[in-house]
């Protein structure tokens, strides 16, 4: 087995596929990928670049950062401007803006806020501030919730009375199911992501595919993953082959990560859940199960999960859908910049407005 | 939601491990899968195992690359 | 003497005159500072360049250096970038009452050590020492003085398509040790700081060819923060090639894990060099020839399009903007 850096990076090979994208013959398509490091990979290796007209790559709402309702963020300000609370956040957080602030703003004005690498830190930091509520800001989709269930149960089995979760998890395959039966949209093809589906494996797409005729490919994160996904599932949506293909098999299995849905569910369960853009989608999230009600920050706390109205001009919901391009937004490079984003879209730093800015040659 | 790496696991310490990856090392803990061993890959995604790198598969993707990369232009 | 810092020891009475001889002056012995007079007096001709920093880093002591060290580093640096050889430093220290005297000597070592590999003398200082919590431990402001060649022209605005983009050696290292330091983020590796003197480096390659047009190190935001200042100062592209820039494989590892991008990190041991491609075979070699620049290669080159703008040729073939940083990077799972 080759190191895993330099073989899915092979210069040599990647100009090949590059090549093979770029002489592209077939209809003009639609293909969206659900996943932010989908979004962020292809940013980076420049991947939009190479693709023929033919061929539209939608970013859709596969990213936690940008999906994330603004009342999440005010909760977590809120909790963070108690002197007897330390927050503690995936790095992505800090910068999503509130209403009124950000929690990276409010570290400025001398909050205990404290980025982590993993969920499991927090742990460390409740048992070294006993006389502190240490909370977690839990946000993500499958790939990421088992850990934070997990960071629960290891609180538990801890006896931590000092420790709660803040959670506005949420699962993929209904937002899969939705934007399928959007026609406005007219998804001809799905890239998936990799690393989810290396947790509830691709069993699930396979139903899509049936249901709403589309084809999809699982596609790892390296660039030669993705080009490979991108032609494989052209391929597949020219000859009408409505499949489901794993291109991602070094990681992802067709029954997934068993023990790690298993944990997930044994602190999680399914309910309604509000998508920042979108609006609610039924069973879409995950909350906290009563059994573990002492570890539910919003129950702890007595949180209030109000939804607030995105800011007037805003058309985020549509350009996360697909349906609409950044430069279709008023707000788009005037009110709504990476240094001062207004909507979901431009909030991460490759969200697809946020991507769209740093394109605009 | 995705950022994962393929470490190596280079010691096992009960419920955690060191991985390695590109020559720097982290504790991760290992409760998410099972059946591993010293020398073996995982992905690691924010302090986690979430899968074991399946090496036979990443042999025969590596062929399938290797492949491409002989085929002629055009 | 106490072991420890006191307001008295910045009153300027018996205590300062204590710490001065005890500490300052046992390391930082010159002939400038040991007139005591309130000034130095230098001769200098020719173009004089001028340059100050201050310096506040944390931790103040890191793999590979500390607050003094740097702080001195830094100073010499932005006089080398400027084409200068740099001659006089000052150095001012703001200190916290309580800080440790011992760690002040270590530091002030370190700053002669530093002033001594860099052929520079430090004249003339001061100290202030404030209440418990007014700093953070120690911050230390360097101004220096250097002079610049007749025949040499580098600046910012200087840039013209063609040009190629010089680094001196491998990106991120001192800005990846100091996260790993500072955020606990428990991750285990042997990177350290890249931080040293460069003057004695770059005036080997000015003796061999002035056909220099600019020069910069990537401190602060990195090379992308850097170059994007140079694109906008010279009204130019700049356009690297994501193949050849060099990075060492625990920078890598790090900056994978955690989604971080070295390109944005600091360097304090580097040097950007913009030079046409005429002379950039022999900047090159000069460069290679001292330890300091042994991994210096070609990122990069200038060109007419997209001017104001720096981007990256993926190892894809693709296209990318690299943009001005916009605060610190934060590690991330998305």
């Amino acid at each position: 087995m080759g190191d895993f850096f330099t073989t899915y990076r092979d210069p040599e090979i990647l100009e090949k596929l590059a090549k093979k994208i770029g002489d592209y013959k077939g209809r003009k398509i639609n293909i969206m990928e659900v996943c932010g490091t989908h979004t962020m990979a292809i940013s980076r290796y420049g991947i939009r670049s190479l693709l023929p007209e033919s061929i539209n790559l939608i970013s859709g709402p596969g990213c936690p950062v940008c999906v994330t309702p603004v009342f999440f963020i005010n909760a977590a300000i809120n909790l963070s401007s108690r002197k007897d609370t330390i927050i503690t956040t995936f790095g992505d957080l800090m910068r999503v803006p509130g209403s009124e602030s950000n929690l990276l703003q409010q570290k400025a004005l001398g909050r205990d806020v404290r980025v982590v690498y993993s969920p499991l830190d927090s742990i460390k930091i409740a048992k070294q501030n006993k006389d502190k509520n240490v909370v977690f800001l839990s946000v993500g989709f499958e790939t990421t919730t088992p850990i934070s269930a997990l960071t629960v149960l290891n609180a538990k089995d801890e006896g931590l009375k000092n420790f709660s979760v803040l959670s506005a998890n949420k699962t993929v395959p209904v937002a899969l199911e939705v934007l399928a039966m959007d026609e406005d949209i007219g998804i001809d093809g799905y890239l998936y992501p990799g690393h989810v589906s290396a947790i509830i494996g691709t069993g699930i797409y396979e139903e899509l595919a049936r249901k709403h005729r589309i084809p999809g490919v699982v596609a790892g994160f390296e660039p030669l993953d993705i080009l490979n996904g991108i032609i494989r599932l052209s391929e597949n949506i020219n000859q009408n082959n409505i499949v489901v293909e794993n291109a991602y098999q070094r990681a992802v299995s067709k029954e997934g990560n068993p023990i790690a849905v298993s944990k997930m569910y044994e602190v999680y369960e399914p309910c309604d859940s509000v998508w920042r853009g979108i609006g609610n989608l039924p069973m879409s999230g995950l909350k906290i199960r009563d059994e573990y009600k002492e570890f539910d920050a919003w129950k702890v706390f007595e949180l209030e999960q109000k939804v607030m109205e995105e800011p007037k001009g805003c058309l985020c919901g549509e350009i996360l859908k697909g349906k609409k391009k950044p430069s279709d937004c008023l707000l788009f490079g005037k009110a709504c910049v990476p240094e001062s984003p207004v909507g979901a879209c431009m909030v991460s730093s490759e969200g697809t407005c946020a991507a769209y800015y740093k394109y605009n040659f | 939601m995705c950022l994962a790496l393929p470490g190596k696991i280079i010691q096992i310490e009960g419920k955690t491990s060191i991985v390695e990856i590109l020559g720097v090392k982290r504790e991760v803990s290992m409760e998410l899968i099972k059946d591993y061993e010293v020398g073996e890959y995982v992905l690691i995604h924010a302090g986690c195992a979430i899968q074991k790198i399946d090496e036979e598969e990443a042999i025969k993707t590596e062929e399938l690359f290797r492949e491409l990369k002989e085929l002629s232009d055009g | 003497m106490s072991d420890i810092i006191t307001l008295a020891h910045g009153s300027g009475g018996k205590s300062s005159n204590e710490l001065i001889k005890n500490v300052f002056l046992k390391h930082l012995s010159n002939d400038y500072l040991l007139s005591g007079d309130d000034a130095a007096v230098v001769e200098v001709s020719g173009r004089v360049a001028y340059t100050t920093d201050s310096f506040v880093i944390t931790p103040i002591f890191f793999n590979g250096g500390d607050i003094g060290k740097l702080s001195v580093c830094g100073t010499v640096n932005d006089l080398t970038a400027i084409g200068a050889k740099p001659l006089y430093l000052s150095c001012g220290f703001i200190i916290e009452e309580g800080f440790p005297i011992k760690d002040l000597e270590v530091i002030v070592a370190s700053m002669a050590q530093t002033a001594k590999e860099s052929g520079v003398k430090i004249v003339t200082g001061d100290t202030k020492v404030v209440q418990k919590n007014a700093v953070d431990k120690i911050f230390i402001n360097t101004s220096g003085i250097g002079i610049i060649p007749n025949e040499l022209n580098v600046s910012g605005a200087r840039a013209k398509a063609g040009d190629k983009v010089i680094i001196t050696g491998t990106i991120g290292d001192h800005g990846c040790s100091i996260l790993l330091e500072r955020e606990k983020l428990d991750i285990i590796s042997d990177i350290k700081s890249d931080c040293k003197p460069l003057n004695k480096m770059i005036e080997k390659v000015i003796e061999r060819t002035q056909d220099i047009h600019v020069m910069r190190d990537p401190t602060r935001g990195g090379v992308a923060a850097t170059l994007n200042e140079i694109a906008v100062q010279s009204n130019v592209g700049i356009k690297l090639f994501e193949g050849s820039i060099p990075v060492k494989d625990q920078v890598k590892g790090v900056c994978e894990l955690l989604g971080m991008d070295p390109l944005y990190m600091a360097n304090e041991g580097k040097m950007l060099i913009i030079a046409p491609e005429s002379s950039s075979k022999a900047i090159l070699e000069e460069l290679k020839k001292d330890e300091a620049g042994a991994d210096s290669c070609i990122i990069g080159e200038i060109t007419s399009e997209s001017a104001g703008r720096l981007f990256m040729k993926t190892i894809t073939g693709g296209s990318r903007i690299i943009d001005m940083p916009v605060g610190d990077q934060l590690p991330r799972i998305c």
